[in-house]
């Protein structure tokens, strides 16, 4: 009973983190505001991902869900580096960290 | 596979490759091309010659190859295919002849010859179809090579009309799809039959398949112009007279009657078609543009949209002949096919000598001209005089049969329209012959542009003679059974046998 | 462990190696690595047609170990199909590349070593693209795919970059960002399945997935993830900057082949892991966003001035001609015909988008710009580029005889054969508005000009050649039912009534 609770406050507690992001993600302009909603997103998942590798009160922890979790920081990891640098770039280039308005 | 079998394609490829060899030349080699062009063109016309032979004696040509499941690339000489393969192959002979002298010394020749020889190529493709579906694939590559031609002088007019002739055909070319695969979708995948591929299907589906027929004819009905949808061909007038003349009085307006005989013929079926009540309003439709482009063409001061309209009017004898059930009718329509061909192709090589030569585009600009051309105006004269129906010119069989086959059919009334047609005609063909051969030559009006011994430059002279000896011919000749009528008849006997 | 199943780690292996060898050796050696892995991948993949030919479907699982805890790979006539589109376009791209990255007009030292990083880091990220675009091609594992989602994502990403121009950044950021919610939908997904499910593995996916609450929004999020990085309208708004203010080699990759990475993924789960009774419902709703991409993304093109961002556009319309598949297979019986339009429809538009977008690099390098406006009296100078183009906007626009035009005719007669008449509407209606801005362009080749030799800079024979090839390649497809036949092999339609022929 107590994991099925722990378990449902988890997975609201990860939908809760990834609406945050996604909405910090369309509120703000600034690109680094965007790029750290974009990391709490996938806190969110790796947050329900490690609370799936319980599956039962007695049984022992599901190995996959956290294999899984690590490989997702690597790649959200790199794709953050690489994001930052291109900010970087850009502020370089134009001064601005914030993306143009779509005129086109 | 023997070498029967590869005969229709050995026809396409004779056009295609010398269109796509042409577009590799440079330039400058003008003897080249010329070399090129002449020689593909005798190539296949002889390849022509020789299955009409054939199929006279009873050969079968087909070439078959399967594209997607079910759906087969069918090209087959029948007798109705060698009907209009003949007319396209031969007279892209002689426009060649003539596109040579009328295009010397002009920019971009290349494409202009490349284009041509490919549009050929999708005509004989059109000519030899078995099937609805190989039909569509070289109708839509016949709109794409000739767009090339009709925007070929790169003025904003050009271009317009480019546009508009783009439009029409494209639209017209997805109704066609539409129908064909909703008809396809009915019955499977189905090959031309003499007789009609459809008669097995009887009752059921009634509404569809007359739904069917007329997003078809509504389909093809714009290349051959029919009255609505005829817009594009007087704007398309702006192209070379060659163009004009073999694509727009001949290759892409008969394309589309030449679809309208096989939607009727081959794969309703007259009888079905006649069944299904749905030839009536096809008859009524082509005798409304009939009517409208004579008026139209009343109007007119500029030679070539003249014979545009003219040409509206023309092609949709084939349409009428088609739409009256009966052998004679059907004689008359097949035959106007052949007849209308190279009457029109006559009069608008005619009217480039004029162009070409004096500079003459207008018909109030043609007083006397007959004395300073004599040669062009003779066959100007003799073909227009065949286009109203004086016997025993070529179209006086035509209109003939026509009419005897309206009285058999019990369909007085297109004796009318027959006769009003005729008199609208004459309306606006004799005045023309009248102040050419009768006015006074106004010597300095003018500029004259060619001179020499002859009145223009041979290549440009000799086409329209040939041309207007054959619609002559065509009439004299008429019960030989060489002669454009016999070979119709062999068409009628075919698809009324069963 | 299977010997012969090897082969299909090869695959991916190879163009990863290869990346990495050209990356340590620098520039000048860049090229030929590239050109000897596309050798190998070529030879590998041949071999695996072969035996996906002779034997069906192969399996391998990685290392030995097999699902859960292992990777699974798998190919199948599709698959292969998609391997090869990818070598084809990949390698004329390369060729293409080969021409573009040897400017001899630049003159000064630093420009000449900017070039050259550039091309280097070109060949390094291409050859790292590949080998993504092959892992995802080739993977039965729903994880593992996410992972080859955002490889392929950072390389092309990556490549965008590489024109280095501000646009450009920008462009990059906003489908980087793009990207990663997509991937992030996805993730969450796939998190939703495994704790519904316990497993990763499509096929044992397939088995267990039923229909309920928490698989519906599994599904939701998936696809919608999908779609983002797919560009369905309404989500296209970063595709035309993304692809237009690329280097010429790299949009032609990205059109042609990284947004068919995503829809191949979306294909497979909907076809051989989702239950029929959701997709059938949400097909018709991807049914009506792929109309109105089909509408909006042509007469988006009709109105843009500059040749690249038209040519973007197309690829907004072009992608909704593949999700007409969704509503049109939703009825089991027609899957079929559907199945293989949309997948024609794949191939002839990578050829035929990679080739447009050459062209579009050739008038750019010949005349400095690509306002369509300015461009009268190029074309006549650039004659096999534009003739290149006219064809594959037959591909484009459906016209007979192209890829493009047996696609049509699939998805039509599907239309109608399950009733859905509307769909060959809006399919007709599209083909008629690429013509619009197919021939809005094309006219230029026929504008007569005062000026009869405009100065042109040299464009490369190559580059010239590798779109006519490419073209003529999009082209050919209509002319042959073979890769019909290879798709037939593990087509999630076993029972599927094919067209009877009537003689």
């Amino acid at each position: 009973m107590e994991t099925m609770s722990l378990k449902i406050f988890y997975s609201l507690t990860s939908i809760a983190l990834f609406g945050i992001g996604m909405y910090a993600l369309f509120a703000y302009a600034h690109l680094l505001r965007k790029i750290l909603a974009v990391n709490i997103m996938f806190t969110g998942i790796s947050l329900f991902l490690v609370a799936t590798a319980q599956r039962s009160s007695d049984s022992n922890l599901d190995p996959i869900p956290l294999a899984l979790v690590i490989t997702g920081i690597v790649v959200l990891v790199s794709a953050t580096a690489f994001a930052i640098m291109m900010v970087c770039k850009l502020c370089e280039k134009t001064g601005m960290t914030q993306l143009p308005d779509e005129d086109r | 596979m023997n070498l029967e079998s590869y005969f229709p394609l050995l026809v396409l490829l004779t056009s295609l490759l010398t269109g796509i060899s042409i577009f590799f030349l440079d330039e400058k080699r003008s003897a080249l091309r010329i070399l090129l062009n002449i020689s593909g063109s005798a190539a296949m016309f002889a390849f022509v010659i020789f299955m009409l032979w054939g199929v006279f004696h009873g050969h079968n040509y087909e070439t078959r190859w399967s594209l997607l499941p079910g759906i087969n690339i069918a090209l087959r000489a029948d007798s109705m295919a060698i009907l209009f393969a003949t007319l396209s192959a031969f007279l892209w002979l002689i426009t060649s002849i003539y596109a040579i002298g009328y295009l010397e010394i002009t920019p971009h020749r290349n494409r202009f010859f490349g284009f041509f020889s490919l549009s050929v190529s999708a005509t004989m493709g059109i000519a030899l179809a078995n099937n609805l579906f190989t039909f569509f694939i070289f109708y839509e590559i016949l709109t794409l090579t000739t767009y090339p031609l009709v925007v070929h002088q790169g003025t904003e007019k050009a271009l317009r009309a480019g546009r508009i002739y783009i439009m029409y055909t494209f639209c017209g070319g997805a109704v066609l799809l539409i129908g064909i695969v909703w008809l396809y979708t009915l019955t499977g995948p189905f090959d031309f039959v003499e007789g009609g591929a459809l008669r097995r299907f009887g009752e059921e589906r009634r509404v569809a398949l007359v739904v069917i027929f007329f997003l078809m004819i509504l389909g093809v009905g714009v290349k051959s112009a029919l009255v609505p949808l005829h817009g594009w061909l007087p704007t398309a007038m702006i192209a070379p007279a060659p163009v004009s003349a073999l694509l727009h009085a001949v290759a892409v307006v008969k394309a589309g009657a030449f679809g309208i005989v096989r939607i009727v013929y081959d794969v309703y079926g007259i009888r079905f078609a006649e069944e299904l009540n749905v030839l009536g309003p096809l008859a009524v439709l082509a005798s409304v543009t009939i009517i409208y482009g004579s008026c139209r063409a009343l109007y007119q001061v500029n030679l070539k949209r003249l014979l545009a309209f003219s040409t509206i009017s023309q092609v949709s004898y084939i349409a009428l002949g088609v739409a009256i059930v009966g052998p004679l009718a059907t004689t008359g329509g097949l035959v106007h096919l052949i007849h209308q061909g190279i009457m029109k192709i006559t009069l608008f090589f005619c009217a480039g000598n004029l162009s070409k030569t004096l500079h003459i585009h207008d018909i109030n600009q043609m007083n006397g001209v007959a004395w300073r051309m004599p040669l062009t105006m003779t066959a100007f004269t003799i073909t227009s005089l065949g286009m109203i129906g004086v016997p025993p010119l070529a179209g006086f069989v035509t209109k003939w049969y026509l009419g005897i086959g309206a009285v058999q059919a019990n369909q007085q009334w297109v004796i009318a329209v027959l006769a009003v047609s005729s008199l609208l005609n004459a309306i606006y063909f004799l005045p023309i012959i009248y102040v050419s051969w009768f006015k006074k030559y106004e010597e300095n009006q003018p500029e004259e542009h060619i001179s020499g011994k002859l009145e223009t430059r041979w290549t440009l002279l000799l086409p329209p003679l040939i041309t207007a000896f054959l619609s002559l011919a065509a009439g004299l000749l008429a019960a030989s059974n060489l002669s454009p009528l016999g070979w119709a008849k062999l068409i009628v006997r075919r698809e009324y046998l069963p | 462990m299977d010997e012969t199943t090897v082969l299909i780690v090869w695959v991916i292996l190879l163009p990863f190696v290869g990346a990495m060898v050209a990356f340590i050796l620098g520039p000048r050696k860049a090229p030929i690595v590239t050109i000897i892995t596309s050798y190998c991948i070529i030879s590998v993949v041949a071999a695996l047609t072969w035996q996906v030919w002779k034997y069906g479907p192969q399996r391998h699982d990685v290392g030995g170990w097999v699902a859960p805890l292992g990777i699974a790979l798998y190919a199948d006539g599709l698959t292969v199909l998609m391997l090869i589109m990818s070598i084809v376009v990949g390698t004329l791209v390369s060729v293409y590349a080969l021409g573009y990255f040897t400017d001899s007009s630049i003159s000064s030292e630093t420009g000449k070593a900017n070039h050259r990083s550039k091309s280097s880091f070109f060949w390094v990220l291409w050859l790292f693209l590949w080998a993504a675009l092959n892992a995802l091609f080739l993977s039965q594992d729903i994880f593992n795919i996410y992972i080859t989602l955002e490889l392929l994502t950072l390389a092309a990403v990556a490549l965008i970059t590489l024109e280095g121009e501000s646009e450009a950044i920008t462009a990059a950021i906003r489908y980087l960002l793009t990207s990663l919610v997509g991937a992030a939908l996805f993730l969450f997904g796939v998190a939703i399945l495994y704790a519904n499910f316990g497993t990763l593995e499509l096929e044992g996916l397939g088995e267990l997935v039923q229909t309920g609450s928490l698989s519906v929004v599994a599904i939701a999020l998936i696809t919608m993830g999908l779609l983002l990085k797919t560009a369905l309208f309404p989500m296209h708004f970063w595709l035309p900057p993304a692809h237009s203010n690329a280097l010429t080699p790299v949009s032609s990759l990205l059109s042609a082949l990284v947004i068919k990475g995503s829809f191949y993924v979306l294909l497979r789960l909907w076809f051989q892991v989702f239950p029929l009774e959701v997709t059938m419902v949400a097909g018709h709703l991807i049914g009506c966003l792929a109309a109105a991409a089909i509408l909006w993304g042509s007469l988006a093109a009709m109105c843009q001035k500059r040749l690249k961002i038209l040519v973007a556009y197309s690829t907004v319309a072009q992608v909704g001609y593949l999700f007409l598949l969704f509503p049109l297979a939703a009825k089991e019986t027609h899957g079929l015909g559907a199945w293989n339009g949309a997948i024609y429809q794949t191939i002839s538009h990578a050829c035929a988008k990679a080739a447009m977008f050459m062209v579009v690099g050739n008038i750019i390098r010949a005349i400095g710009h690509d306002r369509i406006k300015d461009m009268k009296g190029v074309c006549q100078q650039l004659p096999v580029s534009m003739f290149a183009f006219a064809l594959a906007g037959l591909t484009i626009m459906g016209m007979p005889p192209s890829g493009g035009f047996a696609a049509k005719w699939m998805l039509i007669t599907t239309s109608i054969q399950s009733g859905q008449w509307w769909w060959a509407v809006i399919l007709l209606a599209g083909g008629l508005l690429a013509a619009g801005y197919i021939f809005s362009v094309l006219k230029y080749a026929f504008i007569k000009t005062e000026i009869v030799n405009v100065p042109l800079r040299p464009v490369p024979r190559c580059m010239e050649w590798a779109p006519l090839i490419l073209s003529l390649l999009a082209l050919l497809i209509g002319f042959t039912p073979m890769p019909l036949d290879l798709l037939r092999i593990g087509n999630p339609f076993p029972d599927a009534v094919t067209m009877e022929v009537v003689k």
